[in-house]
């Protein structure tokens, strides 16, 4: 099952509306058996109204997708087979303990007493869960219940694996353990479709990145070419004397540095923004600065957010929804 | 991005994928034992079961008894009013599966569950079992106290049993009934109340727990037709004896058509809902 020449998830023209919400607006994209592509959006953008529908939840208005070779709407049957759902909204019973829930869904997937059994103790190992697999999932820490979704979505060892936000909410270091397992699931040759809000899980995780926003895919590619088309970080200047803001975003713009974007002043915060690919144009944005007799205070690099990340791509027209805008805000807009 | 065909393979019948019976058998039994489990990690959901006969039987028999049946002649009520609270039990257990059902479907693992290759009906079937199990329980422990209160078999084992077994049918058949509200209705509140609306003029304008010929007219022959009375008549008649033919049919009748009609409208509602 894992030749990568081959398409395991194959979408296109897929629309979902809700009333007047379009939640879905036509969605192209295709994932590579044994490879994770990273769907980034921010919140209501469309990404777990597309998990739904390639994971038979709902059905879309039009288009189609196939995953492993079935069609989402006429074969919901056989697709569900090959899929595993880990996510905000599929989960376990909260009732139940690690190994129940495990054990059910062993069963339900129609593995033996003994089969199910043994699967379950094995995931419940492989995820350090082996002290919790008596105590309800109710009473698990977030990392805890995260893990187990985890392990109850790979019972079935589904050729496809979808993870709808996977670490949303949960805190750095169990995002961390969360990131190590998926990481591992890949090297064992899962394919594995990843919703996320966050660049730097994308970055982390995918191989390939499709940028959503409000139902409509706006960039895709690979990581490294989207990175080139947003600029890989964001040079931070603050000058000496913020009066000489514009003069000093002129200046680099103006030198017409190759691979560096244009720069922006933000007299708010007294800096300048250059977005940047490499070492090379950091130095070299610091040199024309300095041909041009600017001093400067301080200087610092980050990792481009998601909102700079859509900026980039849209090129500022449609500025992107806040985080915790929900749907029906969107289509205001 | 790759361009490979989208042509899904056309071939494949459509009955591909289908669940056997014996699989479909061996999800039900997995999701019954789920329900189980949840029982035991939360006793207090039983309360209902182990108290419900106990308090309506005691509070009919002597505040309704006495009037009934004549002050000191309880003991004739119980053999009238344990055989009507049989047909109830079945009706109040059910209904707390749609408010039961409405809190349980809207968490995360019902998405699951419905992404897994497993016929839907099954999660709706296995909720049944478990409830007519409930309602067992409940009937027995009614028995129980109408057994202390002085409730005598007067035909056989054979024909009480009959009766338990009839009460069993006509309660699964009043689950889809719930089941289809809870999944229609958006909170458990909801389904309650409107539960409340229908159930009480359907309790009380039967033949459980008096006898419809001190009625007026147009209520006696409401009662007739209502399906708890059919079933509070065969479930005395099995116990007491006397004409059983007629209320037995009307009671398996009213049982096929309520699951006819709203077991598909429960699971296609459960296939829908998103």
């Amino acid at each position: 099952m894992t030749r990568t020449d081959k398409n395991a998830v194959e979408v296109r023209g897929l629309v979902k509306h809700y009333g007047e919400t379009k939640a879905l607006d036509g969605v192209d994209l295709d994932v590579r058996e044994g490879t994770v592509l990273g769907v980034l959006g921010p919140n209501g953008a469309g990404k777990t109204t597309l998990v739904r529908c390639l994971s038979t939840l709902i059905v879309p208005d039009a288009g189609h997708a196939t995953v492993a070779g079935y069609d989402v709407v006429r074969q919901p049957r056989q697709l569900r087979r090959t899929i595993g759902l880990t996510g905000q909204y599929a989960s376990v019973d909260e009732k139940l303990s690690g190994w129940e829930n495990l054990y059910m869904i062993g069963r339900l997937l129609d593995l033996s007493r003994k089969d199910a059994r043994r699967r379950a103790e094995e995931l419940l190992e492989r995820f350090s869960l082996t002290e919790a697999a008596k105590r309800p999932a109710g009473q698990y820490s977030g990392g805890m219940r995260r893990r187990l979704d985890l392990a109850a979505s790979m019972i079935g060892r589904p050729a496809v694996l979808y993870l709808d936000e996977p670490t949303t909410g949960l805190d750095p270091r169990t995002r961390n353990e969360v990131w190590e397992e998926v990481r591992r699931m890949v090297t064992e040759g899962a394919t594995v479709l990843l919703t996320t809000q966050y660049m730097e899980e994308a970055e982390q995780l995918a191989s390939e990145l499709t940028v959503i926003d409000r139902g409509r895919v706006i960039a895709g590619g690979a990581v490294d070419e989207l990175k080139a088309k947003v600029g890989g970080r964001t040079l931070q200047i603050r000058p000496s004397d913020p009066a000489q803001l514009a003069a000093m975003a002129r200046a680099v713009t103006e030198a017409g540095l190759d691979g560096v974007g244009g720069a922006s002043a933000v007299p708010d915060e007294g800096r300048l923004y250059v977005p940047i690919l490499s070492d090379e144009q950091l130095t070299a944005v610091v040199g024309v600065l300095s041909t041009h007799g600017f001093r400067i205070a301080h200087i610092g690099t980050h990792l481009p957010s998601l909102d700079e990340v859509f900026l980039a791509i849209t090129g500022g027209k449609t500025p992107p929804a806040p985080v915790g805008t929900t749907i029906p805000e969107e289509v205001a807009a | 991005m790759n361009a490979a065909t989208v042509t899904a393979p056309a071939a494949v019948p459509s009955t591909e994928g289908r669940i056997g019976l014996r699989a479909n058998l061996r999800h039900i039994g997995a999701l019954v034992r789920r329900n189980i489990m949840q029982i035991k990690q939360d006793p207090e959901s039983m309360f209902d079961v182990l108290l419900m006969p106990i308090v309506f039987t005691l509070l009919f028999v002597y505040v309704f008894g006495g009037a009934i049946s004549g002050k000191g002649n309880q003991d004739v009520y119980v053999n009238y009013v344990v055989p009507g609270l049989m047909a109830m039990m079945g009706l109040s257990i059910a209904m707390a599966v749609g408010t039961g059902i409405n809190d349980d479907f809207r968490k995360g693992v019902m998405d699951r569950f419905r992404t897994m290759p497993i016929a839907r009906s099954s999660v709706l079937v296995a909720k049944i079992v478990v409830e007519v199990g409930r309602m067992l329980v409940a009937i027995a422990i009614l028995l129980g106290v109408g057994f202390l209160l002085g409730l005598e078999i007067k035909t056989s084992v054979l024909e009480l049993l009959g009766a338990v077994g009839l009460s069993l049918v006509f309660g699964a058949s009043l689950t889809w009934i719930f089941i289809l509200l809870g999944l229609t209705m958006k909170t458990a509140q909801a389904v309650q109340g409107m539960a409340m609306l229908v159930l009480m003029p359907l309790q009380f304008g039967s033949s459980i727990f008096t006898p419809p010929s001190t009625m007026p007219g147009w209520l006696e022959s409401f009662t007739e037709y209502n399906p708890l009375s059919n079933l509070a008549d065969a479930a005395r008649a099995l116990i007491n004896g006397g004409p059983v033919a007629h209320s037995v049919w009307m009671t398996l009748g009213w049982a096929a058509a309520i699951t006819v009609v709203t077991a598909p409208l429960a699971i296609a509602r459960f296939r829908k809902k998103t």
